[in-house]
């Protein structure tokens, strides 16, 4: 069974004449002890659906789902109480994520006293153990510090052992990399991938990057406006992608066009928030789209070892 | 070794603000209209007893010869004698500053007690009804007059459930007839060497009132910014994270998100306690509090100088030390600022 099983999530907010929808049918299944990637735009709904996994939603989000499990339980009834405890979040922006006026010692402390009863000088212990693990190579020192002193690598790995001192096996990380440079993104990404070999995690990797997809996740969901479009393992998206807009995203890529020519991109823009979609999301910027795009729901469609939702026939070999 | 260099630099540059406080005092004491000689020579004096005063005041000395004995006196600490009741004036300050430091440091322990967690408090359930009835107290407790809010406690604690004592600074038993040995002229400190626990708490008792009265307005101006300070901080990323991490609300409210928003409500609470050193005169009228500020206030009235400049000079010091203290307060909190 997945880790975690959530199907047709949609997530709104505002009125209910003058709905926002943040998220409109998520289907998303991840393996345990493997690295999920959630690729998509800015705006499609990837930050919010990582914040439902967490109950950390604001109190005018209504969410709906017709499942929305982790481990087997009901994650709309104890997202709250499984948060910090089995799930844990790495966000974006190491700088930010950390208290700028608490030394590193009392954050890490603060979040051990909340996840173990052991006493203070094990604590202690543990937490410089942890933040040897994520690879730092002086704990005491960096115990000792305040945020502002330590550089954005080290800042991430303060924020991973914070994660890893919740206890928790699900970490959800929103675009870890992004606010680091590639090279020292490039050691968090293998840093990741090692602790969840070691420890057994799994990971829920938020990104827009498919580079960060191809590098480190062994299976990945695509999501377009709040819609997942495809989803499967690594190798197969990239090698043979489906859906128009997979394909259109790997076109996208500078490795995917000669030296000197132009690069490729999607033109329109992103469907509005408020905006009701009758089709296929994708439709209006499709290069490939046809009637039936604009008027009805695409298939699922499945052809083992990935899915996806397009009206286009799969074409064989 | 950075911590020791800054005081030194605020040391060095508070020697030039009571330097230039001093000369202040000095020309205003030349401006003003009043001669010196003829009140030091006491009621409806002759021509002779006022000359006389002025020869044992050297007041017909050059003016920079008098400033700079003045200097030298306010620099030993001889305050001299008040021209009015011949009285020394650093025996007059050993009784009144005393009294004023005891209730000023009360009152603002109160307000910070108070107007910080109410604050913290009032963000968390923002636009409920705590939040409500907070903005409410908090904008009673700025906008009431002091004398009022004196009489109204008056009125309640001491006149209807006579529960506290209505004025004064100790009860006569203490006062008279067992007098507190005086060591530090902080009855609360004084009472404790002593081992009397009765005085202590005797001491205790007539300083809640005043003090509370004392602590309405910092306490309602830290509570709103407190507030204020803790809504903008919530809404960071590293609350969002500490949430994330399944850190405990109250562990947030206090342990990560106060240290970010108390910044504001320690500056203001700091110059409201330097205020209250001479500014507590009805507070001190009404309670019959023997305080600085009716001492100021008087020799103000009667244009008693050397009581003034010695008041000032004391009150400048006191000042300047407690904006100091300020900003390493602020150094503490907040690790980014630069000393």
């Amino acid at each position: 069974m997945s880790l975690v099983e959530i199907k047709g999530l949609a997530i709104r907010f505002g009125s209910l004449h003058n709905p926002i929808h943040a998220v409109r049918h998520v289907d998303l299944s991840i393996e345990r002890g493997t690295i999920h990637g959630l690729i998509g735009e800015s705006g499609c709904g990837k930050t919010i659906s990582g914040m439902a996994l967490l109950g950390l939603l604001p109190q005018s989000a209504r969410v709906s789902a017709d499942a929305f499990r982790f481990d087997g339980l009901n994650l709309l009834d104890v997202a709250k109480s499984l948060r910090g405890r089995r799930i844990a979040m790495i966000s974006q922006d190491p700088a930010a994520a950390l208290n700028p006026v608490l030394r590193i010692g009392r954050q890490m402390d603060d979040v051990l006293k909340s996840h173990s009863g052991l006493p203070r000088f094990q604590r202690r212990a543990v937490a410089e153990e942890l933040l040897a693990a994520t690879g730092l190579a002086d704990p005491r020192r960096v115990l000792k510090s305040y945020p502002h002193q330590l550089s954005g690598g080290m800042q991430q790995r303060v924020v991973i052992a914070q994660a890893l001192a919740t206890g928790a096996d699900f970490i959800i990380a929103d675009e870890p990399t992004t606010a680091l440079d590639v090279t020292v993104g490039a050691q968090v990404l293998a840093l990741l991938k090692r602790l969840v070999q070691e420890r057994a995690l799994t990971v829920l990797m938020i990104t827009h990057d498919m580079d960060v997809v191809a590098e480190c996740c062994d299976s990945a969901t695509v999501l377009y406006a709040g819609h997942t479009v495809e989803a499967g393992r690594t190798d197969e998206l990239l090698a043979a992608p489906r859906h128009p807009y997979t394909q259109a995203l790997l076109a996208a890529l500078p490795d995917a066009v000669a030296k000197g020519e132009r690069l490729a991109s999607i033109e329109g823009h992103i469907p509005s928030p408020f905006a009701v979609i009758e089709g296929c999301p994708f439709a209006p910027r499709c290069a490939s789209a046809m009637a039936v795009c604009r008027q009805a729901k695409p298939p699922e469609r499945d052809d083992g070892n990935h899915c996806w939702t397009c009206h286009l026939e799969p074409h064989h070999g | 070794m950075h911590l020791m260099r800054y005081l030194l630099r605020r040391l060095v540059l508070s020697v030039f603000v009571v330097l230039g406080v001093t000369l202040l005092v000095f020309v205003v004491a030349q401006v003003v209209p009043s001669d010196p000689a003829a009140l030091y020579a006491g009621p409806r004096p002759t021509a002779e007893q006022i000359e006389t005063a002025r020869k044992v005041l050297a007041l017909d000395a050059p003016l920079h010869e008098r400033f700079f004995s003045f200097a030298a006196r306010m620099a030993t600490g001889e305050f001299g004698v008040s021209y009015k009741t011949r009285r020394l004036i650093a025996d007059d300050l050993s009784v009144f500053l005393p009294a004023t430091l005891e209730l000023a440091v009360f009152s603002t322990v109160l307000a910070l007690l108070i107007g910080v967690p109410a604050g913290v408090l009032t963000a968390a359930g923002r636009g409920g009804l705590l939040d409500r009835l907070g903005s409410l107290g908090s904008i009673a407790a700025v906008a009431m007059p002091t004398f009022f809010l004196a009489m109204l406690l008056q009125a309640f604690f001491a006149q209807w459930l006579g529960i506290l004592p209505l004025s004064g600074r100790l009860s006569k038993e203490f006062a008279v007839l067992a007098p507190l040995p005086s060591v530090t002229g902080f009855n609360l400190v004084d009472s404790l060497f002593a081992g009397r626990p009765a005085a202590f708490f005797d001491t205790l008792s007539h300083l809640v009132l005043p003090a509370l009265t004392l602590a309405s307005y910092p306490a309602g101006v830290a509570m709103r910014l407190t507030r204020s300070a803790m809504i903008e901080i919530l809404q960071r990323r590293h609350i969002v994270a500490a949430r994330a991490l399944g850190l405990s609300g109250s562990r947030i409210l206090f342990g990560h998100a106060l240290p970010n928003a108390i910044g504001p409500a320690l500056t203001v609470v700091g110059l409201s306690f330097a205020y209250a050193l001479t500014g507590a005169v009805l507070v001190e009228i009404i309670f019959a509090w023997p305080g600085l500020g009716r001492y100021v206030s008087e020799a103000i009235l009667s244009k008693d100088f050397p009581v003034i400049a010695a008041a000032t000079l004391v009150v400048t010091i006191c000042y300047v030390a407690m904006n100091l203290l300020i900003d390493l307060a602020q150094a503490i909190f907040d690790p980014r600022v630069a000393l």
